[in-house]
């Protein structure tokens, strides 16, 4: 089996345009939860949101461009031009025919769904721009990725609600481990902070008015975000042939269905997850340091993922840290996973491991180290990365130090 | 007019629990009644849908709501107050 290294990183979300100011965010603490600017708020009882502030697509892109291009899909090439850069890695020949693109996202292109049913349900217009499907089908990022940097080899789209972006770079570390591919572009962007978007979720009633409190006792909800980031996964002969700089190692990965709800959280079926990500990576609990948490901010998330936790680790879940950093960017949904694992290569490379912020007060089930509101440097050397999705589908990968 | 309100909640209520509207009793829990957490949000839909009135319910926690749905009794008498704020 190969062994697969993480040789690029890239995201814009709302801590920052950049992974640099990304990673500032986290080491202070800072929320980038606030007040949603979009059309028709005042018809929403949800009005915060992890929302990408100041940004403007046509600094990035052209007219042709902004035509076809989803904001989720502008969210994912912005990432994919900075990791690519970091990469250094050029794509052609024999490279470009065994690299490829796995990308998970949940609701695909709904900024576009959502004007267009505007356009033709609410002010009746019987026309829409010849680019809709091409514009929000899921796939069109991956697609753009693998246009934009020529990448021909396996391609595809992974949408299993908020384990998306961990699904997508579990099957690209696959793919790489297995000898399919040598390098792959991965991970996750979600633009969901729309009218409908929204709305929708606040059918559910799950959904916080005020703050993102993962494991408080006083938690009310989760706070959507939006973004991406985009991570280069590389086999590591390949990486260190031409000298590139490894961030990390992608040691282990596990998938589980709970197989009995359509909402509610398993315990069993989020240990079995975390049991098999040890079990691929040969690692034993003891090893594990930091865990950065799906730590939605539901009360029921919470605490069925700190007693799967518990169950698994045994005495070690006490030892080991655990934060949500959604608390500051939101829940992406589909591309959570990947600007989470932001976190867990920021705590091997660095040291510092992000906090969970908004905790206020504790919370019997919830028990374990959840690195309260502010950062802490910790020798990390490897991390786990949890994701639960809406009908039972988990998905953890384990990182390594290199 | 209290009546009616009372009727048409227990009637949704015995939709969602798949239940004849005379095997739904007002001390009856919804957990009695087989109604789970998605059942519960949908009920309350159906009421906001029914009366024309916002519930303010949040399912990360039911008990700390300030709509009471302990029992049958309790959403009949917090929806009455609902409409009726409505009306004032």
């Amino acid at each position: 089996m190969k062994r697969v290294v993480i040789t690029g990183q890239g995201t814009i979300n709302a801590l920052g345009h950049s992974v640099p100011d990304t990673l500032a965010a986290f080491r202070e603490g800072r929320c980038g939860i606030g007040p949603l600017e979009i059309r028709d708020v005042d018809r929403l009882s949800i009005k915060i949101g992890g929302q990408v502030h100041g940004y403007e697509p046509e600094a990035h892109f052209n007219r042709q461009q902004i035509a076809l291009y989803d904001r989720f899909t502008q969210f994912t090439l912005l990432a994919a031009r900075q990791a690519l850069a970091q990469s250094g890695l050029d794509f052609c020949g024999e490279l470009s025919m065994e690299s490829g693109v796995a990308l998970g996202t949940s609701g695909g292109g709904m900024n576009t769904l959502d004007e267009n049913y505007r356009s033709v349900y609410e002010d009746g217009k019987n026309r829409v721009h010849p680019f809709v499907v091409p514009k929000l089908m899921n796939n069109a990022a991956a697609s753009h990725v693998s246009m934009t940097f020529n990448l021909k080899g396996p391609s595809f789209t992974v949408a299993t609600a908020c384990s998306s972006s961990n699904h997508a770079m579990g099957q690209a570390f696959h793919m790489i481990r297995s000898g399919m591919c040598r390098v792959m572009i991965t991970g996750g962007s979600e633009s969901m902070l729309c009218f409908g978007g929204i709305k929708a979720w606040e059918g559910l009633r799950v959904m916080s008015r005020d703050a993102c409190r993962p494991f408080s006792a006083n938690r009310n909800g989760m706070v959507q975000g939006e973004g991406a980031a985009i991570f280069v996964f590389e086999e590591y002969e390949h990486a260190r042939a031409r000298g590139a700089d490894i961030l990390a190692e992608v040691v282990g990965f596990a998938m589980t269905a709970d197989a009995s709800d359509i909402v509610m959280p398993s315990r069993q079926g989020a240990a079995r997850a975390i049991e098999g990500a040890l079990r691929d990576a040969r690692l034993a609990p003891e090893d594990i340091d930091y865990i950065n948490a799906h730590g939605t901010g539901t009360a029921a998330n919470d605490k069925t993922e700190c007693a799967a936790v518990a169950d698994v680790f045994g005495p070690h879940a006490d030892q080991l840290m655990i934060s949500s950093t959604k608390s500051m960017h939101g829940h992406l949904i589909g591309g959570t996973g990947a600007v989470e694992l932001l976190a867990c290569i920021m705590a091997l490379r660095d040291g510092i491991v992000a906090p969970t912020i908004g905790y206020e007060e504790p919370d019997p089930e919830c028990t374990l180290d959840v690195v309260p509101n502010t950062a802490r440097e910790a020798d990390v050397n490897v991390v786990l990365s949890n994701a639960f999705a809406f009908g039972g589908l988990n998905a953890v990968l384990a990182l390594r130090k290199v | 007019m209290s009546d009616s309100v009372k009727d048409k909640v227990i009637q949704i209520i015995a939709e969602q629990a798949v239940l004849e509207v005379s095997d739904v009793k007002m001390d009856s829990s919804l957990e009695d009644l087989g109604i789970d957490s998605l059942g519960l949000v949908e009920s309350i839909f159906a009421i906001e849908e029914a009366f024309d009135i916002q519930v303010p319910f949040n399912a990360n926690d039911p008990s700390e709501s300030e709509f009471d749905i302990s029992s049958v009794a309790a959403i009949v008498k917090a929806v009455e107050q609902l409409v009726a704020d409505q009306k004032a």
